[in-house]
């Protein structure tokens, strides 16, 4: 189950990969389309959606600015309602407080809700080498488990898996009819399996969604209720969570539960959203706060406000190159725009293709229920990612002629004569060769017979 | 140091201009027939809706439910409004609630924009009860009604006292190809029924 990170194919080698099945791809970017036009039927309804964004975008913003304040505040809450805090520093530090948790418990079978952060840290992998048995419960997650790969997407992990992948795996692992591919048939015997699972459960661990300073508890929203099982059968819960989930107030979830699950798949509100404050009567909770190069995101004036993410999924849903690319063609725990944002950050030289999986159309922002400048920050990261010479040769070479040519208005004025009287009639193989990334799916534009110059002279004689 | 100590230094280290925590004042969407609304929301999550006259009849209303008449296995949490078979009290360890077909538990409060009814662990042994049965009935009072989440937060007072959750619909998924379907884990089916 290892995330394929290590070699570093980049975004448009693995997305020609992903189109190379044109129906597939169609239906991928019709799906995703769908959640879209539900987020925004759903954002219709409410007169306040704007005024929601702005005042979401405000607490986030408040929060960073006072981030050190509202975790000793959580901490101390969270300790006081009988909850054990753990501090880590790194994923590693991460993982080894999880197994120091579970091994102390003698922990052996664990259930797990969807949780990024683990995902971020690889912590299945880790907790699999140590003998312990780690079963993903909501049920996309179990299906990438099955099929050892990584969550495609963040709110719906199998989203690029069809029903008939889905009865394929199933077969094999659930021992389902083969061939039998009906959602309602598949999600039963995923339910029974998985049911026999949560009862066998020795622990359970969860994501956090919101965690709420003043209060010291934190909420965790599923539409499936696999949170909910997973931690109220056995007596330990772990919730692992970023340092940037904190909100001050318990009444700021008003804002944030409004925002989430519309802008995600359109629903009003989840199924379940579950406010857990210290641990069961008899039981155990740990929160586990991580950082993880969040403190120095946090540093960056461009990058900062990446932090406010609530992991709606939206940003990926409108995505015209996400749609068309696939999640996994990011090679990042969180893909699409955001993780466009996240991944470089934390390690540039895997990721530093991300940024230029855009067309700077800018809807990620449109949508973005905390305001993030999501285009505006991947442009940011292009420019960055030029200055520390990252830049591949080919894409080096073609800024500097094309900056050259803009620069000298001659030179400009005659390569302008040679696209029009020239280009037009070279033959098909001078301009459509390998050098030309552009015109591999597209082919030029019928170029008109005279500049604007020339048009412009033109009109000032008549 | 602590790994505590680090993280916090490295976060305070960034100085940043602190910018001003809004006030969550309205004016926020309101419904003229709130329990309309509610309907209306809970009929698109997937939930069912009966409105009693009388707390009477409450088990004849649940007697449409398809699965009611053959339920083996009742935990009722209102006996006065519905009767029950499985003594709660009785069972220590959640796991044995597993076979328990329908539950009857009270609501708080009802929240029309978005069909959530609000449960506390108050009163309530096992958290899981709420999660593990195939059935579960909501009953809320026909004046515990508001608008909007605002209001509910309002509302809640002992957030820090334990559990609660806002419960919207039946447990739900749409992982395989968006196809919706309902039971995914926890209940199968959602009645709110609402006594006056």
């Amino acid at each position: 189950m290892s995330h394929a990170a290590k070699h570093a194919a980049d975004h448009a080698t693995l997305a020609t990969e992903f189109i190379r099945d044109p129906k597939r791809a169609k239906w991928h970017d019709d799906t995703l389309w769908f959640v879209r036009t539900k987020r925004d039927r759903a954002a219709a309804q409410l007169p306040e959606w704007e005024e929601l964004r702005q005042r979401a975008s405000q607490i986030k913003a408040h929060t960073m600015s006072h981030l050190a304040d509202y975790l000793e505040q959580f901490a101390e809450r969270a300790e006081g309602l009988g909850a054990q805090v753990h501090w880590a520093k790194d994923a590693a530090e991460h993982n080894q407080i999880v197994l120091a948790i579970l091994q102390r418990h003698q922990v052996t079978r664990l259930v797990k809700s969807k949780s990024m952060l683990t995902e971020e840290c690889h912590l299945n992998p880790f907790l699999e080498r140590h003998g312990i048995t780690v079963v993903d419960s909501d049920l996309g997650e179990r299906i990438v488990q099955l099929a050892g790969e990584p969550p495609s997407h963040i709110v719906l992990p199998a989203i690029h898996k069809k029903k008939e992948d889905v009865a394929q795996i199933f077969h094999r692992h659930l021992h389902t009819e083969p061939g039998a591919s009906d959602p309602s048939y598949l999600t039963e015997a995923a339910r029974q399996h998985l049911r026999s699972h949560f009862l066998a459960a020795e622990a359970g661990l969860t994501g956090v969604n919101f965690a709420i300073a003043e209060s010291g508890g934190f909420v965790v929203c599923t539409n499936e209720g696999n949170a909910d099982l997973g931690v109220s059968l056995p007596r330990l819960h772990i919730a692992c969570m970023g340092i940037e989930k904190l909100i001050p107030r318990a009444a700021d979830l008003g804002v944030f539960l409004r925002l989430l699950a519309r802008s995600a798949t359109g629903q009003p509100i989840t199924t379940y959203s579950s406010h857990f404050h210290g641990p069961l009567p008899g039981g155990e909770l740990h929160l586990v706060l991580v950082d993880n190069g969040r403190s120095n995101l946090l540093r960056s004036e461009e990058f900062r406000r990446s932090l406010y993410c609530i992991r709606c999924g939206a940003c990926m849903n409108t995505c015209p190159v996400y749609r068309r690319s696939g999640g996994h063609s990011y090679q990042s725990t969180v893909p699409g725009p955001i993780g466009s944002i996240l991944s470089p950050a934390f390690q540039i030289e895997t990721h530093k293709s991300l940024p230029f999986a855009c067309s700077l159309c800018g809807s990620c922002t449109d949508v973005c229920p905390v305001k993030i400048d999501l285009h505006h920050q991947l442009l940011t990261w292009r420019r960055e990612i030029n200055h520390r010479g990252l830049l591949p040769r080919s894409k080096r070479w073609a800024m500097k002629l094309t900056s050259a040519i803009m620069q000298r208005t001659r030179l400009y004025r005659w390569a302008g004569w040679i696209a029009r009287h020239v280009v037009p009639w070279l033959p098909r193989f001078a301009i459509y060769h390998r050098w030309n990334a552009w015109g591999r799916q597209r082919e030029l534009p019928e170029f008109p017979r005279r500049s604007f110059r020339e048009l412009f002279e033109r009109r000032n004689d008549k | 140091m602590t790994s505590r100590d680090d993280i916090l230094q490295a976060v305070r280290s960034t100085k940043l201009a602190a910018r001003e925590l809004p006030s969550l004042a309205g004016p926020w969407i309101a419904y003229d027939d709130r329990w309309g609304q509610f309907e209306a929301a809970l009929r698109s999550v997937g939930g069912r809706f009966e409105r009693l006259t009388s707390t009477v009849d409450a088990t004849t209303r649940l007697a449409d439910h398809p699965a009611f008449p053959r339920a083996s296995k009742i935990a009722s949490l209102l006996p006065d409004l519905v009767a029950g078979n499985v003594d709660l009290q009785r069972i220590d360890d959640p796991h044995r609630l597993e076979d328990v077909d329908f539950a009857i538990m009270p609501g708080q409060f009802a929240v029309a924009e978005n069909a959530a009814v609000w449960v506390t662990h108050h009163g309530v042994k096992h958290r899981a009860l709420w999660f593990i049965v195939q059935h579960l009935v909501l009953v809320v009072q026909a004046t515990q009604i508001i608008d909007n989440m605002h209001q509910a937060y309002e509302r809640i007072h002992d957030l820090d006292s334990g559990f609660g959750v806002f419960i919207s619909g039946p447990s739900k998924t749409a992982d395989i190809e968006q196809s919706l379907v309902m039971g995914a884990h926890g209940p199968r089916s959602l009645t709110v029924l609402v006594y006056p």
